[in-house]
């Protein structure tokens, strides 16, 4: 009882005189930092958001993206993405309730524009940053195909990769979410 | 320890079946605990008589000073233990021998790694941070700016999502307990508030995520809520006292105290104050835990409380029966440990460990309690509780809620079989009952 009604006046008193624990936490900084230009952000600025905001221009077939695919992804992925020492990326056989499911980018991934940021930013391996916007859009077309979301004559570009839907978009519960809001 | 010395203990020092005993024996200086000891190895070791009274280390004068010190030639053993992607050297992860070590600090040289292409090698003068996205004044900042920003320091652990996950699988593991649940490590870490250079920024109120980004050659990227940037997340710059090792991200990384370990992004170079998540290839495609139901979770940021028995533990064995002492470590994500109970009798009767001070907030912490091993197979289990309220669940628990198949944030109580002849090994409580005739799922690390 008493110590609760310390508490309550402790309270009562840094709000009376305006100051949050927040406020007293916070440290001053010595204002270092240097301006970054609109050019700059644009050199670093790689991240492609789930409504297709960070899209480049360019454009790339299915077929253009099946050259880039058995030339840079087949050694690691195996032949049509069937998967060898990284990820099976395709042709899942069993279901995500089944007893040994298969997570692919048909079953599993919830958004097409991840494939174009992670593709762009950390593949492949052995070379990461060396495709070029097209070539990505052209491979993620490719990933997209094998896996029955598009068909062989569509071509990818900011447009109509924001547009596609991902068969489990609507798979994942976001827990982070859920327990803020249940606070 | 004779059968004798055991007749010394008071019965009403039993607390729990199977021998375990009051932790506050620990506090007495009387209890003697059994000369053979718990050894990784069957062997002993045996004095040379001739040299015993003046070893030839005390003949001769010892080694001169060294510019970094490093641990004794005769501790070779206690190594970090690497797993890779065949093709991929840099792509796995090594885990801290947890089995060979005590307190609640990770040593540096043994903190775990989880790398996705390799360390990158990055000269400090050449490396910034930038901030931009929604907010005022999109800035960069080098390293040197950074250290002469206020800082402070935290000790917490770090742990890998992935950690523990052999625990899914159908037949216990038999690795040491460091090589499977040694992706968590514990170190003081220092640098800049985050949220210092957040307010210099100025960053916009609808900014609710930044999205983090490092400078390794996966250019990793994961989403950040800004609630917890502005809480506790530090610009770390410093690891037990020295600059970060470039495994854990020199020269800065981002620390988020009790936060799965992918999120505390090393080698950073940037943060995007957004509206929403990115949604990285590590917040959907992994780092989810597929459910039972189809259903995946998603941005299970919290690690939960987590204990387990380090001494003994799988691959030791005991020596005579007698008295031991049964140490091992806790922690949790959403603050304290508030109880870490242990059973000698495979989970029928628990007893209160005693807790190491300082016991914080985040971190690892040491639990201890002494054990009169009567030479009978027993079975050894730990479970924390911490100051939420939250209780380690039994792995039977954990996979009816879970599935087989989460892959992340595998928390469950671990078990060791101590047998007669005092090999102890790793088990599960359904082990006797149900041998599956299916194969061991695979930890994949793609």
């Amino acid at each position: 009882m008493m110590s609760k009604k310390i508490l309550n006046l402790s309270f009562l008193i840094l709000t009376l005189t305006g100051i949050n624990a927040a406020a007293v936490e916070t440290a001053l900084g010595p204002k270092l930092g240097r301006a970054a230009s609109a050019e700059e952000i644009a050199r670093w600025e790689i991240s492609v958001m789930p409504d297709g905001k960070g899209l480049p221009e360019g454009k790339g077939t299915v077929a253009e993206g099946e050259s880039v695919y058995m030339s840079k992804c087949l050694s690691c992925h195996g032949p049509k993405g069937e998967g060898a020492s990284a990820d099976q990326l395709a042709f899942a056989q069993m279901e995500l309730t089944d007893d040994w499911p298969e997570k692919t980018i048909g079953s599993y991934w919830p958004y097409a524009t991840t494939l174009f940021d992670f593709n762009r930013r950390s593949m492949p391996m052995q070379a990461p940053g060396s495709l070029t916007d097209e070539e990505t859009y052209a491979v993620t077309a490719y990933l997209l195909y094998l896996n029955g979301i598009i068909s062989e004559n569509e071509v990818m570009d900011a447009d109509s990769l924001a547009k596609v839907r991902m068969p489990n978009r609507f798979g994942f519960i976001d827990v982070y979410e859920q327990e803020k809001t249940a606070k | 320890m004779s059968d004798k010395d055991a007749s010394e203990i008071n019965d009403s020092a039993y607390v729990a079946g199977n021998g375990l005993l009051d932790r506050r024996l620990l506090l007495k200086s009387g209890l003697s605990f059994a000369v053979a000891g718990i050894s990784s190895t069957a062997s002993s070791a045996s004095a040379d008589s001739a040299s015993d009274a003046r070893p030839e280390w005390m003949q001769k004068p010892g080694d001169a000073f060294s510019n970094y010190g490093k641990p004794s030639s005769y501790e070779e053993e206690v190594v970090r233990y690497p797993a890779a992607n065949s093709q991929v050297d840099g792509n796995g992860s090594s885990w801290t021998p947890l089995h060979a070590m005590e307190g609640m600090i990770t040593p540096n040289g043994l903190h775990f790694e989880r790398h996705h292409n390799g360390v990158p090698q990055i000269d400090p003068a050449e490396h910034q941070l930038l901030l931009h996205g929604m907010l005022d004044q999109p800035s960069f900042f080098t390293i040197d700016d950074l250290l002469r920003y206020p800082m402070r320091s935290q000790i917490c652990f770090l742990e890998c999502g992935g950690n523990s996950n052999a625990g899914f699988n159908k037949r216990p593991i038999g690795a040491s307990v460091g090589y499977f649940h040694g992706l968590a490590s514990c170190a003081e870490w220092t640098g800049v508030p985050l949220s210092v250079v957040l307010d210099e920024v100025g960053v916009d109120k609808k900014a609710s995520w930044l999205i983090a980004e490092g400078a390794d050659a996966f250019a990793m990227n994961i989403s950040i809520p800004m609630e917890k940037a502005r809480d506790d997340a530090i610009l770390a710059l410093y690891q037990n006292g020295e600059r970060l090792r470039p495994e854990n991200g020199y020269p800065l990384r981002l620390i988020l105290p009790g936060w799965e370990g992918v999120m505390n992004v090393k080698w950073l170079r940037r943060l995007t104050a957004t509206d929403g998540p990115v949604m990285a290839r590590n917040e959907t495609a992994r780092y989810t835990e597929l459910l039972p139901s189809g259903k995946a979770n998603m941005f299970s940021t919290v690690i939960e409380a987590k204990s387990l028995i380090t001494s003994p533990s799988s691959g030791m064995h005991m020596g005579e029966p007698g008295l031991y002492q049964i140490s091992g470590l806790a922690w949790s994500g959403r603050g304290k440990v508030s109880r870490v109970e242990v059973s000698a009798d495979g989970g029928k009767s628990w007893a209160d460990a005693a807790l190491d001070e300082p016991v914080l907030s985040k971190s690892f912490t040491r639990f201890r309690l002494p054990w009169q091993w009567k030479g009978t197979e027993s079975v050894l289990k730990s479970r924390v509780t911490d100051e939420s309220g939250y209780r380690q669940p039994e792995r039977q628990e954990l996979i009816r809620k879970k599935g087989r198949h989460g892959f992340f944030h595998y928390n469950a109580i671990v078990s060791w079989l101590v047998a007669s002849d005092g090999e102890v090994t790793h088990t599960y409580d359904e082990q006797k009952n149900t041998e599956s005739k299916l194969p061991d799922l695979d930890a994949d690390w793609d």
